[in-house]
């Protein structure tokens, strides 16, 4: 197998009861690429998402990141994960840790690095995200965006060979979009291999290598930002962007 | 011409008051103070309960609540975390324990314990304050895991998935990341709890104990024995209150301050 896929999945199928969310997705990811998963509300994308470091169990399917298949019963799947970074619509940071703990907690007790590694490096990740002064804070002090780019240092404090961004701006408010975007930029940039579902089709359309544009639960339609935003084929490619685009 | 509402309440009011001082009033001149008090609160014997009374029993009270307490949180974690196990056996054992020792009166739990157990083996306590504080423990555990599963159930989800997706264990993360949140988020029914288990105490004074593990109610009815006197158990009324007020009084404060917090 090409040792530059980071992300492959095949078939993967998820249903919750009756309903069948996810139906056969194949999708690779390559080492430093950066793909945006759009599509309408209730199109499948967060669960495909969640689907890559097992936070939802797949019904059918395989997905094999680094080389890992995740589905596998033997899958150690806390080492994994260890990998695989996650940012999410909510935050989710720890409420009773400061910004500092938040991102030293997982570097102590999964990678087991000292006091004094987990939290120099924490100090330059928060520095990296622009939160210089902000590491004795805790969550309730600080603004939603920069909530988030904590919850991205943390995410980096683990070394992820990629990260999953779970609509990260969409909680936010608008004037707060912007510094969490340029964050997710700079890390693009810096090679960074990102799985990221998002209602920004500036972001997707400035930053991403590739989009998928999903709906019903398939992938519609994939290619280059230039192909699929700006010259979709597929008319329900088409019938999403002109419903979010002109509004 | 028609009374209005408002000064219809207004009336109202007047008229409350004016009957509650008439009651007030009929109370203080019909009621023989002082022998009541000779019964009741007689000095000379309120002033020989101390210092024995906190010294001795209300030490022994406070011991029974602390070691019954402790057990109770201890084992109450260990049964809650059972409950919200995806292990079926762990789920059930845990919620027949809760429905047993919730159903059945502490008083009957104390008994079987501590006296009828004994009795019928012949086996020992091997010290008088454990023969109380373990069926005390036991109970205060049934209730104290529902207290917990309600605290750990109220953190969000999003942090348990925020734990997993860093690496940590279904256990680390519990330890880490969701068990301090529930517990602070538990704090004022906790305390709540102790208040009982202070009050519940009491009830141990049934078992045989020896002079220096008296608890304050055995100490008080004691007391009453020796004197013919109602002041020994109206002193020990009293230290309990001393003991449960401020801490009532704290958990009021705690939920007035997270109203304000939630607002």
């Amino acid at each position: 197998m090409n040792s530059d896929v980071v992300v492959n999945i095949t078939n993967l199928n998820k249903s919750f009861g009756d309903n069948h969310v996810l139906r056969g997705i194949d999708l690779q990811v390559q080492r430093g690429e950066v793909v945006c998963i759009i599509g309408p509300s209730g199109s499948g994308k967060s669960t495909l998402l969640r689907c890559v470091n097992m936070l939802e169990t797949p019904t059918a399917g395989t997905v094999v990141v680094l080389g890992r298949d995740l589905t596998d019963i033997d899958c150690d799947i806390d080492e994994a994960r260890a990998h695989i970074g996650m940012v999410f619509q909510q935050f989710n940071l720890f409420p009773h840790m400061t910004a500092l703990e938040n991102v030293c907690v997982a570097q102590r007790k999964v990678l087991k690095r000292s006091a004094d590694e987990a939290a120099k490096i924490a100090h330059g990740l928060l520095a990296r995200v622009g939160l210089v002064e902000k590491d004795n804070a805790y969550p309730a002090q600080l603004s939603g965006g920069q909530q988030q780019r904590v919850a991205i240092a943390r995410a980096l404090a683990m070394n992820p060979d990629v990260i999953l961004f779970d609509e990260a701006t969409s909680a936010l408010d608008p004037e707060l979009v912007g510094e969490v975007l340029q964050v997710m930029q700079s890390l693009a940039q810096e090679g960074m291999t990102m799985l990221v579902v998002t209602h920004e089709m500036g972001f997707a359309k400035g930053v991403a290598d590739r989009v998928v544009f999903m709906d019903g639960g398939v992938i519609v339609e994939q290619g280059p930002p230039s192909q699929v935003i700006s010259a979709p084929v597929e008319e329900r490619t088409r019938a999403f962007l002109s419903s979010v685009l002109n509004h | 011409m028609a009374i209005s509402k408002r000064k219809k309440a207004q009336y109202r009011r007047i008229a409350v008051y004016v009957l509650s001082v008439v009651a007030l009033l009929a109370m203080v001149l019909v009621v023989d103070w002082g022998r009541l008090q000779g019964a009741m609160f007689k000095w000379d014997i309120v002033v020989e309960q101390f210092p024995d009374i906190l010294l001795s029993a209300g030490k022994n009270t406070l011991i029974f609540t602390i070691l019954g307490f402790a057990g109770g949180l201890s084992f109450g974690l260990l049964f809650a975390l059972m409950r919200l196990s995806t292990v079926r056996p762990y789920r059930w054992f845990a919620a027949t324990y809760i429905e047993i020792f919730r159903g059945i009166p502490l008083l009957v739990t104390l008994l079987i314990l501590g006296f009828g157990i004994p009795i019928a083996t012949g086996w020992r306590w091997p010290n008088p304050y454990l023969q109380g504080a373990v069926p005390l423990a036991l109970v205060a555990s049934a209730y104290m895991a529902e207290t917990i599963r309600a605290g750990i159930e109220a953190v969000p989800k999003g942090q348990m998935e925020a734990a997993r997706s860093l690496g940590m264990s279904y256990s680390r993360a519990m330890i880490t990341i969701i068990i301090p949140q529930a517990l602070r988020i538990i704090v004022p029914p906790l305390t709540n709890e102790f208040v009982l288990l202070i009050k519940d105490t009491s009830l141990i004074s049934v078992l045989g104990v020896t002079a220096g593990t008296r608890d304050l109610a055995r100490f008080g009815r004691d007391g009453v024995n020796s004197t013919a006197n109602a002041t020994p158990l109206i002193v020990a009324g009293l230290v309990y209150l001393a003991m449960t007020v401020p801490l009532t009084q704290l958990v009021a404060w705690m939920e007035r301050r997270e109203k304000a917090a939630s607002r």
